[in-house]
């Protein structure tokens, strides 16, 4: 039985499939990248990689709730000298390799990417929801978003994605300063804050004391989110948040995601990758669709 | 799941460094399987169930430390029981091998060794119980510095056998726990169960590995957690990619024979650190 192509061209990668890992997700190595590769994603992000080591917060850093998750890793990374190597072998997986990038400022950025050559595409991280200085404290300012898209076009000439938060009064605003910037494509959305206490000793839970949620609570917000994005931009819209299903997927697809990442579903499937992708490719087949008849059909149902 | 509230109702000192916390709750867990627990307002570190409601506590920083000055009636919060655990084989079902171990009395059954080096003792325990109540006969091998701090020595004399090991000599072979291997004939048991600090396993390991018994080990190995649930990648080993916390903690020689068991870890940045 052949299989529907699923394969895509995304901003001028070459995806197998639509399914990509997102970063901090089983990202911290190379060879757990690789896995993942095995497990059947299109592509892999890496965890956010920065220019100095950083341990993260204390834990707990993450917890499962009933109805998603919480996290509060506070970016912990070797620093990019210490993930040049894991990059490279990452990259012996055969599928694109995307690493993701956290600073400050523009220089920062910069510095990072020039120190991690070799990525298939940088995906810049203007949106974690938990690290003072960093993330959604950059990623809230459009002028900043702007400016660290411009230095990061101006510095590769591999694409150059950017991660949204979804914690702003407007996403439209920020995914349109990414634009302005030159970005290849925009990825909505990173965590949505949130907080978990111990009620039997009043304890916030996570060492943070609060963090990022991520999982099936978050899917109808990151489904608005690129939806709205899809409407207002000309780049391609990345979908990520709560996926764990291709019924997920062709909803997120519809919304206007080119491409789903995903991330909190692995805690209960590894091979998530491999079951998305049979199941949009069982989806496309009994409806006749190829994937551009889906993406973004949700506009057209309702817009002249 | 959110952090289980669970009360201390004992505490008992097993070596000068270490104790054993009884809690007030017995999680459903397979041996070998491990919890995170929760020192509210510091940190979150994970621990082997040394007995159903149990940790066994060896002191070695911060979180540890103050674990280690609680008291009967405080708190902590416990998320688990996490990790795969050691597979008990029943008696009867041993696999077929050459030699099939007769000439070394093992007629009776599975033949399992246990060897545990200091507080590796601790997931090792649950499983010697286990394995006793199945009628499988069961040799534990314990290694200490001194004799002081050989944890369980009465428990796991109670499952089987025991030949100990300590680095100053102070009771049983004076030396590492390789060398009271050498008293054994190694190829009349059927399977191995090792936890201990990471160059003694590795040391086990290839002693076994020399006997072409690697398939036969399963070990339980430490690495540095976060999530503790298998999403992160904090932990995860090469060149496998697989994840000590959800994968693991238990696993087999075969696989650790070629892996970075021995050579390095990773701290808490994911930067590697050299044994
Ligand atoms: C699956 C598993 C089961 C374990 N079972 C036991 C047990 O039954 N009894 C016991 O005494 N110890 C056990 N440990 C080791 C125990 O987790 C560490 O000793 C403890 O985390 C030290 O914390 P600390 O704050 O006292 O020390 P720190 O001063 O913070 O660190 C000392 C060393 O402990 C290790 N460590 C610290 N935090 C973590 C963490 N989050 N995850 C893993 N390692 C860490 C590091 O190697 C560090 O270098 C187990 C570890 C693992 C991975
Ligand atoms: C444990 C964990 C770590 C994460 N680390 C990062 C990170 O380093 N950089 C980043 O841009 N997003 C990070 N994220 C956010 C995810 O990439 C993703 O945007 C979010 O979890 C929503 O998707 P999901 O519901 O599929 O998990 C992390 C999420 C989790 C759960
Ligand atoms: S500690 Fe997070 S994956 Fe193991």
């Amino acid at each position: 039985m052949s299989s529907t192509d699923l394969s895509i061209q995304l901003t001028g990668l070459e995806l197998e499939t639509p399914t990509i890992l997102a970063a901090g997700v089983l990202g911290t190595t190379g060879a757990s990248l690789k896995r993942m590769t095995g497990e059947g994603a299109g592509a892999v992000v890496t965890k956010s990689i920065g220019s100095e080591p950083k341990e993260g917060h204390p834990n707990p850093t993450m917890l499962k709730l009933d109805c998603g998750f919480l996290n509060a890793m506070g970016l912990p990374n070797p620093s990019y000298r210490d993930f040049r190597k894991e990059l490279s072998i990452a990259s012996e997986g055969g599928v694109p390799v995307i690493a993701s990038v956290f600073g400050a400022h523009p220089d920062e950025f910069v510095e990072i990417i020039i120190g991690l050559k070799g990525a298939s595409a940088y995906e810049l991280n203007v949106s974690c929801p938990h690290a003072s200085g960093y993330g959604t404290v950059v990623g809230t300012d459009p002028v900043l978003v702007e400016e660290i898209t411009r230095a990061a076009k101006r510095t590769t000439d591999v694409p150059v994605w950017v991660k949204l938060t979804p914690n702003v009064t407007d996403i439209v605003e920020i995914g349109e300063a990414a634009s302005r910037g030159g970005a290849d494509a925009v990825v909505a959305i990173n965590t949505v804050r949130g907080m978990a206490i111990d009620i039997h000793s009043g304890y916030p839970i996570l060492g943070n004391l609060y963090g990022g949620l991520s999982g099936p609570a978050v899917r109808p917000v990151a489904v608005k989110c690129v939806y709205d994005l899809y409407k207002a931009l000309d780049i391609p819209v990345i979908g990520v948040g709560g996926i764990g299903s291709w019924q997920d997927a062709v909803e997120m697809m519809m919304a206007g995601a080119s491409a789903v990442q995903v991330g909190s579903a692995v805690h209960d499937n590894v091979n998530i990758f491999s079951e998305i992708t049979s199941g949009l490719s069982a989806y496309l087949k009994a409806n006749d669709h190829c994937l551009d008849d889906i993406i973004g059909l949700a506009h057209r149902k309702v817009e002249p | 799941m959110r952090p289980v509230n669970v009360i201390i109702t004992e505490i008992i000192r097993e070596t000068p460094t270490i104790i054993t916390l009884r809690t007030d709750i017995e999680p459903d867990a397979a041996p070998g399987q491990f919890v995170m627990v929760w020192v509210r307002g510091l940190d979150e570190i994970p621990m082997a169930l040394s007995h159903p409601g149990s940790i066994t506590v060896q002191s070695v920083g911060k979180a540890t430390e103050a674990l280690s000055r609680l008291e009967v009636g405080d708190s902590i919060g416990i998320r688990g029981p996490f990790g795969n655990g050691f597979e008990v084989k029943e008696k009867g079902d041993r696999e077929e091998k050459e030699g099939d171990g007769e000439e070394d009395g093992a007629g009776k059954g599975n033949k399992i060794m246990i060897i545990a080096g200091g507080v590796g003792g601790a997931p090792l325990l649950p499983l010697a119980l286990q394995a006793h109540s199945r009628d499988l006969d069961v040799t534990t091998l314990i290694g200490a510095r001194t004799a002081d701090e050989l944890l369980f020595e009465e428990h796991f004399l109670k499952c089987g056998a025991i030949s100990i090991a300590t680095d100053d000599g102070s009771k049983g072979h004076h030396g590492f726990i390789t060398g009271a291997m050498e008293l054994f004939n190694l190829a009349g048991f059927d399977q191995f169960y090792i936890c201990g600090p990471e160059l003694m396993m590795k040391s086990v390991l290839d002693i076994l590995r020399a006997a072409g018994l690697e398939a036969m080990a399963q070990l339980s190995l430490h690495r540095y957690f976060k999530c503790g649930i298998g999403v992160c990648g904090a932990c995860t080993i090469d060149p496998s990619g697989l994840r000590v916390c959800r994968d693991g903690p238990v696993l087999s020689g075969d696989l650790l024979i070629k892996s970075e068991l021995g050579k390095y870890h990773r701290d808490a940045t994911g930067k590697k650190i050299m044994f």
